[in-house]
């Protein structure tokens, strides 16, 4: 890939900004707008960046493709995780007011960690995506 | 446990498909996933049995009471239904093991399995929820799922077949979005229930009927009503076995119930009578029956041959709600479960071949029948069944649909039925007559019997089409209780 002084360096301030909003979007979801969905594809924005300024490799060193199957799988089960808690807490399923002291407490902590789980599964999906259509005709 | 069992129902397939996916190749993968079927089939069958005995199940997902919150309501004729899903997924299981090793690649063996337990969750979600929008969400699990299974065929039209399929399969989910959209912003309410409450006081809109209009064509879609079932001949045809199997047994099935479900609890009885929805089912039902199993004749391909043929018992399917009598609906449902059963085994035997010889055309498979007895043994017993011949399951469905049509003095049905089963004699003779009395090619090739694994599911559903032919009790039974839920009180 030809190097692109302007390019790379702006790339390099953006990227941990555009993280780091992520990160806003999806903690701050359950008081403002936001949540993660929102925040997941924000995240793989990031990734998606870094990999078309600095090459699909580089990017893949930082998240080896196989980590993204492991980590798309693991939102999921950190949703359905938080279902089979308040079950076993003796609760509907998905019931989060079990999960805390009080019942604010209880719903605070469903929600964030349900989101967790979408923000993590999103984020992996969109890089999934976009390794798989970039990575065309490569082999 | 108690009623949590509805839920688990679909969350443990849900759990265990992200867990596959990460599991590394062999045959890991497939031991999960089989398990996780025999788990749901026991839970569906507990689940029926409690409900025959105390009545309606009502799950709060979240603890939060309905109409607010997603409401899973389980009667009789979901978890019927949801019965059959399950069953078949934990019969077909143990046929996957050696099909899907001839016919997926290694690589791909744990990410078949999470998007087999997926499409499992959604269509076991279909069948438990009580939320209209919640049946929109679990209808695109299932799709999405079966997309990918699709494409995952051996040939390459596979990849052509699957697009297809994901253009109409989305414009039908679209279309009943639309549909619940519309009904949402006049009811105000997604669940079932309180949405029935409300529909009579403002059935007169035309907003109402629209939202009905989309509804039925986007569900018309998914279950393949003629002329709606492009999708599903190269659909069936071109997916691995075990895919073809699965989704010919489960999900046209499953499209039947929801529609089944709006049109008798969501919708009163009346509106459908007072609209020109009823004719039009049995007109294309009608339509179905005799022009699919006209191209089921004329198929080269033993798969599409199948393929047609399942349209045109979707036909039968559609006729019955088209009665929208007692007996009609219980037709209707008695047939939903013995056409898996049958469709079942026919696929599985199928399968079985194409394990052998690799194809699935018809001038390829002369003589076989003398190579691999039990195969054709299963063959004819599921054909015979497709036929309707008295001592099957077919004939119980064939004979409620013609009791029903016959109560109506409807005519031209009856005669439709008679015509659609002489034409099932002739596909099925069709195939018959390659199997059995062609002589067999010369090429050296010698075919042996296909593999315990692969035969004892297929005789299994094979002996099921025998028991339920002679013994009635558990689906005339349930079909009848079903049936009264669901209303039929048109005169």
């Amino acid at each position: 890939m030809r190097p692109n002084l302007i390019l790379h360096v702006i790339a390099k301030f953006v990227i941990p900004l555009i993280i780091l909003f992520a990160l806003y979007v999806q903690f701050h979801g359950d008081f403002g707008p936001g949540g993660g969905f929102q925040a997941g594809v924000i995240f793989s924005a990031a990734f998606i960046l870094y990999s078309l300024v600095f090459g699909l490799e580089t990017a893949e060193k930082i998240i080896p493709p196989h980590w993204l199957r492991i980590l798309a799988s693991l939102g999921v089960v950190i949703y359905a995780g938080v279902g089979i808690e308040s079950l076993i807490l003796g609760g509907n399923y998905l019931d989060y007011t079990l999960l805390g002291s009080t019942q604010i407490a209880g719903q605070h902590l469903g929600i964030l960690l349900v989101e967790l789980g979408v923000g993590i599964t999103v984020a992996a999906a969109m890089l999934i995506l976009f390794f798989a259509f970039a990575g065309r005709g490569r082999e | 446990m108690g009623n949590h069992i509805s839920l688990l129902l679909v969350i443990v397939p849900l759990i265990a498909a992200p867990l596959v996916a990460v599991l590394p190749r062999g045959r890991l993968p497939w031991a999960v996933s089989f398990a996780v079927s025999v788990v749901c089939a026991v839970f569906a069958g507990i689940q029926l049995w409690s409900v025959l005995n105390g009545g309606v199940i009502s799950y709060e997902l979240g603890g939060w009471a309905p109409p607010w919150g997603i409401e899973y309501r389980i009667d009789a004729v979901n978890a019927f239904v949801a019965l059959i899903v399950a069953v078949i997924a934990a019969l077909t299981l143990p046929y996957a093991l050696h099909s899907t090793e001839r016919e997926i690649p290694d690589e791909k063996i744990p990410t078949f399995y999470s998007a087999l337990l997926l499409c499992l969750t959604g269509l076991l979600g279909i069948t438990q929820t009580g939320d209209i929008f919640n049946v929109f969400v679990f209808l695109e699990i299932s799709s999405l799922s079966s997309y990918a299974l699709i494409s995952l065929g051996k040939q390459r039209q596979a990849f052509t077949a699957s697009y297809q399929y994901l253009i109409m399969g989305t414009i039908g989910a679209t279309f009943y979005l639309i549909g619940v959209g519309l009904l949402y912003s006049q009811t105000g309410t997604l669940n079932m229930q309180d949405m029935a409450n409300i529909l009579p006081s403002v059935l007169q809109l035309n907003t109402i009927v629209t939202g009905f209009t989309f509804i039925m064509v986007g569900i018309a879609l998914k279950l393949a009503l003629f002329p709606l079932h492009l999708w599903l001949p190269n659909a069936y045809t071109y997916a691995p076995s075990v895919v073809t199997v699965f989704l010919a047994a489960t999900a046209t099935k499953v499209a039947v119930y929801v529609m089944l479900r709006i049109l008798f609890t969501v919708f009163p009885q009346t509106f459908t009578i007072a609209t020109p929805a009823d004719e039009l089912f049995i007109v294309a039902g009608m339509a179905g029956v005799i022009i699919a199993s006209f191209y089921a004749i004329y198929q080269k391909n033993i798969k599409r041959l199948l393929a047609y043929s399942s349209v045109a018992q979707i036909g039968y399917m559609v006729l019955g709600i088209g009665f929208a009598t007692a007996t009609g609906l219980m037709a209707t449902l008695i047939h939903l479960f013995n056409h898996a059963l049958m469709k079942g085994a026919l696929f599985m035997a199928i399968g079985a071949i194409i394990y052998r010889i690799d194809s699935c055309r018809l001038d390829q498979i002369h003589g076989l029948g003398r190579a691999m007895p039990w195969t054709f043994g299963a063959i004819v017993i599921g054909g015979l069944s497709l036929v309707g011949v008295p001592g099957t399951a077919g004939f119980i469905s064939k004979w409620y649909l013609v009791t029903a049509a016959l109560e109506q003095s409807a005519w031209l049905p009856v005669a439709v039925i008679l015509i659609g089963s002489l034409l099932a004699v002739v596909y099925v003779g069709r195939l018959i007559e390659a199997l059995y009395f062609k002589p067999a090619a010369d090429n050296g090739k010698v075919v042996t019997e296909a593999p315990l694994m692969l035969l004892l599911p297929t005789w299994g559903l094979v002996l099921a089409n025998i028991y339920f032919g002679l013994d009635t009790d558990l689906t005339v039974g349930v079909a009848e209780q079903a049936a009264a839920i669901l209303g039929g009180m048109k005169p």
